[in-house]
């Protein structure tokens, strides 16, 4: 029996923050995009569209804050508005770091082209698929993905070190790409970030569906 | 901390019909229990067999144990009087006497003969409106009619009077359904302080009072004890589908 007053509002949310971790994906594909496509027309979209994030994430911070008041969630009910509550932010920074990426993209495409960093389109691959699964078990509830999803994280931060490390080379043998290796790796710094922000989302689908707080658990 | 009470595979029967089913639970000394279910659970019941109040039905029968520090309240000696002297009991509805508020609370102390003397009957009668916290409200009035204070300030005196023949252990059933939000947060203060000194199991309706006040929750449903956990697990992840389900509104 899913008629309570509380579950047409519990149902608004959750479209809501879909919305929001839709907004979020686009966001961080198409500024990976601007940049290995060069299209810095695209980079401003993903800057100009910030704003809407902005704004879903008050909305949804409001309707957590009245649904709380007004309709007293427990159990289930509770860990739902907790754990949208506590990842709606994590997706509008996840957005932010999108729009430094796409900051990057505007000005590497006025660079001359450097040579393409196989790990660095490997890490916003695995970031992107990260996110897509991530919400896919926010939704489905299913802990047993989100736990696979931060194991992932370790692909990201693997491929951080060896992008850090070519670019550092790419720095001393050839000053002239200094600038570009420089905003690469502030892309491959928010690449890796936004993997541990996913990490936090999973960590927060399993609270939802199991009511344990894994986060700085040791085998976590 | 013990057990105050504890109570094992306990039946109870009006006439033919079974009321409660093979309950076992034990009440933590010092600690408030809350007992919840949608009406007809059997909640208020099983509160009423803890100081034996259901005797006063001719029909009513009960088989299994309930022990209070041990003792089995259901043994063929106790002394039912004594017995509800250290159970003492709150209602829904504030039932003072047709007398002063002095005498409401003096009552109990008298006939148990409590007080050495007049002085020491005075004494009892203010440390017991005290711990009501209520004292500040009728120290002034203390010979008026009981029935000239609010129904939040009744409610306490009868809290008062029984505090007042010096009980272990205090059963209250819905002692704040009737009451305004402004006395309903007076009697639940009253309640978290008193677990100082006494057990209590609160009778409620109210979810969020039980999750405020209590330290653990039992969940009854048609006649059976479905879950009994710490407070804080019942109302953030409880182990049953059905206490989930009520108390997030689904039935009840």
């Amino acid at each position: 029996m899913e008629n309570r007053i509380i579950d047409h509002q519990l149902g608004r949310l959750k479209d809501r923050i879909l919305l929001l971790g839709g907004a979020t994906e686009t966001a961080l594909n198409r500024a990976m995009e601007s940049l290995a496509k060069r299209n810095s027309e695209l980079a401003q979209k993903v800057l100009d569209e910030d704003k809407i994030i902005n704004e879903m994430e008050l909305e949804i911070d409001r309707m957590s804050v009245e649904i709380i008041a007004l309709h007293q969630p427990a159990a289930h009910d509770l860990r739902f508005v907790i754990a949208v509550a506590k990842i709606t932010p994590i997706l509008e920074r996840i957005a932010d770091h999108a729009c430094n990426i796409a900051e990057s993209a505007l000005i590497l495409n006025t660079e001359p082209p450097i040579k393409e960093h196989v790990d660095l389109s490997r890490m916003a691959q695995v970031a992107a698929e990260m996110l897509r699964s991530a919400l896919d078990a926010f939704t489905a509830e299913d802990s047993e993905v989100s736990r696979r999803v931060i194991e992932r994280d370790k692909e990201i931060d693997e491929g951080y070190h060896r992008v850090f490390g070519e670019l550092l080379e790419s720095m001393i043998d050839d000053p002239t790409t200094t600038t570009s290796a420089a905003h690469l790796l502030f892309v491959a710094k928010h690449l890796e970030r936004i993997g541990d922000y996913v990490k936090d989302i999973c960590e927060l689908n399993v609270y939802l569906r199991e009511a344990v707080f894994i986060k700085h658990s040791p085998k976590n | 901390m013990g057990n105050k009470i504890e109570v094992s595979n306990l039946n109870f029967y009006y006439g033919k019909a079974q009321a409660l089913y093979d309950i076992s639970l034990a009440v933590p000394e010092r600690e408030v229990v809350a007992f919840i279910g949608p009406s007809g659970c059997g909640k208020s019941t099983f509160l009423r067999t803890l100081n034996r109040m259901n005797d006063t039905i001719p029909s009513a029968r009960v088989d299994g144990t309930v022990t209070i520090d041990g003792r089995n309240i259901y043994a063929p000696d106790t002394d039912v009087v004594s017995l509800r002297r250290r159970v003492g009991m709150v209602f829904q509805k504030s039932n003072p006497f047709p007398k002063s508020i002095f005498e409401n609370v003096a009552y109990g102390i008298r006939i148990n003969r409590i007080h050495q003397n007049k002085a020491d009957l005075a004494e009892r009668v203010e440390k017991a409106l005290r711990d009501a916290a209520l004292w500040d409200e009728v120290k002034d009035r203390l010979n008026e009619s009981a029935y000239g204070i609010s129904g939040g300030q009744q409610q306490r005196l009868c809290i008062a009077r029984a505090l007042a023949v010096q009980p272990d252990i205090i059963l209250m059933d819905e002692p704040a359904s009737a009451l305004d939000p402004i006395a309903t947060q007076k009697i639940e203060e009253l309640v978290v302080e008193l677990k100082n000194n006494y057990s209590i199991v609160i009778v409620t309706h109210n979810m969020q009072q039980a999750a405020r006040v209590s330290d653990k929750t039992a969940f009854f449903m048609l006649g059976k004890l479905i879950e009994y956990n710490s407070t804080q697990k019942m109302f953030t992840s409880p182990d049953e589908k059905l206490t989930e389900d009520y108390i997030t509104g689904r039935f009840g």
